[in-house]
């Protein structure tokens, strides 16, 4: 079940969003880009991504408990992602993630970055984020069949901060089946 | 390999057959499969190479059997350059690197049920590395058991490895020998999902498109999708007479005749080549590893929907 903190709104999820790339994304996430394009070394990738798996911290209680509500899990992802965005009145955006699947790995390791990068934003900067950025930085560490999951994060994010600012996202074709 | 009986391993504690269950030991060639309880036992044992091959390529880093070694069935099994399997010379220094003697028994797991350690397994076979096996369950198994992994890469004293020739004639079938097969309506299984199968998709679900420009099957293909064979709560082959019931049963597979399995670019239906071959002893099958993304390319050939 899903709860909301004091003073905290949960947004509800509902699907994905579109993928259109934007000009910019906010400074903490483009720092990480930068960063990761700087790797020729899949070995060396594949460690710092590894490290952000293992930084992985599950939904607090305060926000959600098993089992874990449905509408929060993220489509066509097989390492059975849930994500949920709580508003504070600040006017920002926190991210939590849980991933079911032990085996996991790289869906955590997205989680954490886009926990890292975006947390504690407005939900107009959190909509600007792209599915593109997946293949910006697992590269070649990513699986066929992880790839489209993982964008499909990206695009649940996406849209919970586009339904925080009253948007009603675009449909998630775009995002779940590329073609 | 000490105490050794066939096929070269050790018979732990009452035997190695013990320690399977009585549906492993009904399997046409049962000591092709070996348990998460007996490689525990010998994980030390240096006549045995432990090898991971997975899809997902972060898993293998982010921890692995004690001691076992990475197969990237990209990297490593694949020519950088043609779409064609490496040959003799890579093979063996692939072998050379991972310290493997062609006395070297190699248990073969990763994820996916397994899907990917038989695609390396049968790359192996093309070389004739019969000294081979597959851990039931995998990683899937392993890690839900609770046993050790850990993430250092273990190296291995650099072996000498006389490969023979790759011999593709009578593991792999290319397009010309599917041709033959359809004409004569020989036995082809595609085990690519249901909507792959129809032409609905071009690709498996979740996955992207990579580049098929027709859908629908071959011919005459049976429809048997590969994880049918599997347990999908510990990723273990099914028994032999769920196995017969799913193959031969339901679908009139006929083992007395050759078989053809096709998936998409080969790694799914490498796994069904193993459990038709080993699991229910059929004699004669072969992995098209060109399947759908040749196939469904190729102008002219004839399609099903």
């Amino acid at each position: 079940m899903t709860r909301a903190p004091a003073g905290a709104e949960v947004i509800e999820n509902g699907g994905v969003s579109d993928s259109r790339t934007p000009t910019h994304y906010p400074e903490a996430l483009q720092d990480l880009l930068d960063t990761f394009a700087t790797f020729d070394d899949q070995a060396e990738r594949a460690q710092v991504l590894i490290s952000f798996s293992d930084s992985f911290k599950e939904v607090p209680k305060e926000v959600a408990t098993r089992p874990f509500p449905k509408d929060h899990l993220v489509p066509a992802c097989e390492s059975e992602a849930y994500v949920w965005a709580v508003m504070r009145p600040a006017g920002t955006m926190d991210l939590y993630f849980a991933v079911e699947n032990p085996s996991g790995i790289s869906a955590r390791a997205l989680a954490a970055m886009l926990t890292k990068t975006l947390s504690g934003l407005p939900p107009k900067e959190i909509a600007t984020v792209s599915p593109e950025i997946v293949e910006r930085l697992f590269r070649q560490n990513i699986s066929m069949g992880k790839g489209m999951g993982l964008m499909s994060m990206v695009g649940a994010v996406r849209t919970l901060a586009q339904r925080a600012q009253g948007i009603e996202p675009k449909p998630a074709s775009a995002i779940a089946c590329p073609e | 390999m000490p105490g050794a009986s066939s096929p070269g391993l050790r018979l732990p504690g009452g035997g190695y057959t013990s320690r399977m269950s009585t549906q492993a030991a009904a399997y046409a060639k049962p000591d092709i499969l070996v348990s998460t309880e007996w490689l525990a036992g010998e994980l030390q044992n240096p006549n045995i190479r432990v090898i991971e091959s997975n899809e997902d390529t972060l898993l293998y880093a982010s921890g692995h059997i004690p001691g076992a070694a990475h197969v990237d069935w990209t990297a490593d099994l694949n020519d950088q350059v043609r779409r064609d399997y490496i040959s003799r010379d890579g093979f063996e220094k692939l072998m050379s690197r991972l310290g493997v003697t062609p006395d070297t028994t190699i248990v073969f797991y990763g994820d996916k049920n397994n899907w990917w350690a038989c695609y390396a397994f049968w790359v192996f076979q093309l070389f004739g590395h019969t000294k081979a096996k597959v851990l039931n369950g995998g990683r899937l198994k392993w890690e839900k058991e609770g046993r050790p992994m850990n993430r250092e890469t273990p190296t291995f004293t650099a072996s000498t490895y006389k490969a023979p020739e790759r011999n593709d004639k009578a593991i792999r079938a290319f397009r010309e020998d599917v041709l033959k097969v359809v004409q004569e309506k020989g036995q082809l299984v595609d085990v690519r999902s249901p909507d792959e199968y129809s032409g609905k998709r071009l690709h498996m679900p979740d996955y992207p498109n990579e580049g098929a420009v027709r859908g629908g099957h071959i011919p005459g293909a049976k429809s048997v999708p590969w994880a049918k064979a599997i347990n999908p709560e510990d990723g273990t082959f099914k028994t032999v007479g769920e196995l017969r019931k799913l193959y031969q049963e339901e679908q009139g597979l006929d083992p007395a005749k050759p078989v053809t399995a096709y998936c998409r670019i080969g790694e799914r239906s490498s796994h069904t080549w193993f459990a038709l071959t080993y699991l229910l002893g059929f004699p004669n099958v072969r992995n098209y590893d060109g399947s759908w993304t040749e196939w469904g390319n190729s102008v002219g050939l004839p399609i099903e929907k």
